[in-house]
């Protein structure tokens, strides 16, 4: 089962929070929006990650972030 | 005994003055979407939320305490209900006031994925209301002893506050966009239309 | 199905100016139940003519077994080097209508729209309404003038009111739509081939074009061709066969815009002449047949500086709601301008590359993610010109006189 962040972009104004929870996913833009740390570009969560990518999604305060199970 | 009650009521009071205080200055950093020295921005939201929770503890026991000392003649229902007690009922209505909203606050919070952003951000202006209406509270409620230490309180958490507002509203917020390119339309590529 | 008419029609041969001469064209509407008309155009391998190019009877299947869906015909043609749905809204508004009304009982709705300019419908539209008694309630809705507009969540937002501008998906709007219904928004161009569908059959449309590309489409071909104009033809036309329908060439050629503003630039050459205008005849050059939309770039221009014209406009016409492109669209243009008036052409070269990755797939609609294909086929397309500007050179005649010192 692999968990994919989704971003909101209408809401996302990039403060940040999801960057500084998920550093091995997400790193900053040039304008600090998050942006994959991955080459291939997915914003797939680790397995080990998945505790604080819930409390990123709960703690954004745009309500920007979304977490889908596939 | 009844002493006691009313100095640890009291006591429990301006501490959860001083939370709430910390928690305003902590939701104004927060909003700001600046890290403080230490504290990365997801920390900043994270003490904020816990210390609501505390000062909501503090003023749940400064209202308990104060309820069973007979001396400060507080009924149950002047712990929801403003302006309708029998001691100095303006400035301890302002207290009820408060925790009122504390309590709007707090549900809205805990229920923020389920009632959307809008709404909860219209509903956590409130803290705007809140926090003034306990400090005149402690001002009306808590000074009429006219101990000098009560009034430094006061302005110490005022002075906070006020210094939070400031360095919110004089420094640059998150996101530093682009600065703006001047575009113009395409001239003659596109034949048609 | 009718068989009094000859089924020698094709879109372009569809045009009416009133009820009357349309359904003497054409031939009456037939009334096919829902699961037929879902089955013809299963058979016949229609696909949106709107630029996603997504099987049009998987979309009918999606919305129709749902609760009250609503149907939306899209005329907003919010690409500016686009003018075939306007043609059709004008010479054919009984045909598009007529792929409403069926597309509405094809999903078992009974609450159309029908999305596009005010000036279309004012002067089209109403006119033919007006002639019809269709049971279908169609609501017509004016379209901004903006390029995001026609996009499909921006159609289902203006349709409820609400700014023209794309909205979050998932979940994608057949499934929740207009007032959270199951919403099927079609092109008006695949609308109008359902009509003719449903007339003369699926053999019919398959009886043009090719396996994976049957049917016919509409192209608008502008740019340095002799006749710039709407032409209709088969599926798996060749790129070069397109030039030529439109007259052809009227100066040498260096490359083709296939796909319009979002889509990727194919060089003149004798590979990319040959290559049929589907998808897989044009996946090597990362370009899709889109809307149908060729803009032909001569020799005589530099193509970096046409791509820096482009990426503006482009930039400019974000919906201002999504930071990477907001911000990213902007800078990539200013880039592109320095790289075509050679200001700085390597940091700009670099930049565009680095920009290219940064704004691909971050937004809410496909507005950063077209561009970014734009301008990253530019940069292969024109390859030597790049390299001319690195060294401070042009071939094209307009560069060199804006050239910086």
């Amino acid at each position: 089962m692999t968990t994919k962040l989704l971003i909101d972009w209408t809401r996302c104004e990039g403060r940040g929070l999801c960057i500084e929870l998920l550093p091995e996913v997400l790193v900053p833009d040039d304008w600090g929006y998050p942006m994959a740390a991955h080459h291939d570009r997915s914003l797939d969560v680790p397995a080990g990650a998945r505790r604080y990518a819930e409390e990123a999604v709960k703690e954004c305060p745009r309500l920007a972030l979304r977490l889908a199970d596939s | 005994m009844t002493s006691a009650l009313w100095y640890a009521g009291r006591g429990f009071g301006v501490s959860a003055l001083c939370l709430l205080t910390l928690v305003m200055v902590l939701g104004i950093c927060s909003r700001s979407g600046r890290p403080l020295p230490g504290l990365p921005r997801f920390a900043v939201a994270a003490v904020h939320r816990t210390t609501s929770l505390t000062a909501l503890l503090f003023v749940a026991l400064h209202v308990i305490t104060l309820m069973a000392d007979p001396y400060a003649q507080l009924h149950l229902l002047d712990a929801v209900v403003p302006f309708a007690g029998t001691y100095r009922p303006l400035w301890q209505g302002l207290g009820t006031v408060a925790i009122d909203l504390i309590g709007l606050l707090v549900v809205s919070s805990l229920l923020r994925q389920h009632i959307g952003l809008k709404l909860w951000r219209i509903l956590h202006w409130a803290a705007y209301l809140c926090w003034p209406a306990a400090i005149l509270h402690a001002f009306g409620n808590g000074t009429d002893d006219r101990a000098r230490w009560m009034l430094i309180v006061l302005a110490s958490c005022v002075g906070a506050v006020g210094t939070a507002g400031a360095w919110r509203l004089l420094g640059r917020d998150f996101a530093p966009e682009a600065p703006p390119v001047s575009v113009s339309a395409p001239s003659d590529l596109a034949g048609l239309s | 199905m009718t068989d009094v008419i000859s089924p020698a029609h094709g879109l372009m041969a569809a045009r009416a100016s009133s009820l009357a001469e349309h359904l003497a064209a054409v031939g009456p509407l037939p009334r096919p139940t829902a699961d037929e008309l879902v089955q013809l155009v299963a058979d016949a391998g229609l696909t949106g003519r709107g630029g996603a190019g997504f099987p049009s009877s998987r979309k009918l299947t999606a919305v129709g077994g749902q609760r009250s869906p609503v149907v939306i015909a899209n005329g907003a043609e919010g690409e500016p080097a686009s003018s075939k749905d306007r043609a059709l809204l004008t010479l054919a508004p009984h045909l598009v209508l007529d792929g409403l009304v069926l597309a509405g009982r094809g999903v078992g709705s009974r609450a159309a729209y029908l999305y596009a300019p005010e000036a279309l419908l004012s002067k089209a539209i109403r006119p033919a309404l007006a002639q019809r008694r269709d049971k279908l309630p169609i609501t017509l809705v004016a379209s901004p003038d903006t390029f995001v507009a026609g996009q499909e969540t921006a159609v289902v937002a203006a349709v409820q009111g609400l700014r023209a501008v794309p909205t979050n998906t998932p979940p994608p709007t057949y499934v929740r739509g207009v007032k959270g219904r199951a919403t099927l928004v079609h092109n008006v161009e695949t609308l109008a081939q359902l009509a003719l569908i449903a007339r003369y059959g699926a053999a019919w449309f398959r009886a043009r074009g090719t396996e994976d590309d049957p049917g016919t489409r509409l192209l608008t071909i502008s740019g340095s061709v002799r006749r710039p104009n709407v032409y209709e033809v088969a599926g798996g036309t060749t790129l070069g066969e397109a030039i030529s329908s439109a007259g052809g060439a009227s100066e040498p050629l260096q490359a083709v815009l296939v796909g319009g503003y979002h889509g990727g630039w194919v060089p003149w050459t004798s590979d990319g002449v040959r290559s049929p205008l589907t998808r897989a005849g044009l996946s090597e050059y990362e370009a899709h047949p889109g809307a149908g939309v060729l803009i032909a770039l001569p020799t005589r221009r530099c193509g970096l500086e046409a791509t820096a014209e482009i990426a503006a406009y482009l930039a400019g016409q974000n919906a201002g709601q999504c930071g990477p492109c907001r911000n990213g669209l902007p800078t990539l243009a200013s880039h592109l301008r320095d790289l075509a008036r050679g200001k700085d052409a390597a940091y700009a070269h670099d930049e565009i590359l680095r920009l290219v990755g940064v704004v691909d797939g971050r937004g809410a609609c496909h507005h950063p993610t077209g561009t970014a294909r734009m301008v990253r086929t530019a940069l292969r397309t024109f390859r030597s010109e790049v390299d001319h500007h690195l060294h401070r050179q042009c071939t094209g005649l307009r560069g060199a006189r804006e050239w910086h010192r």
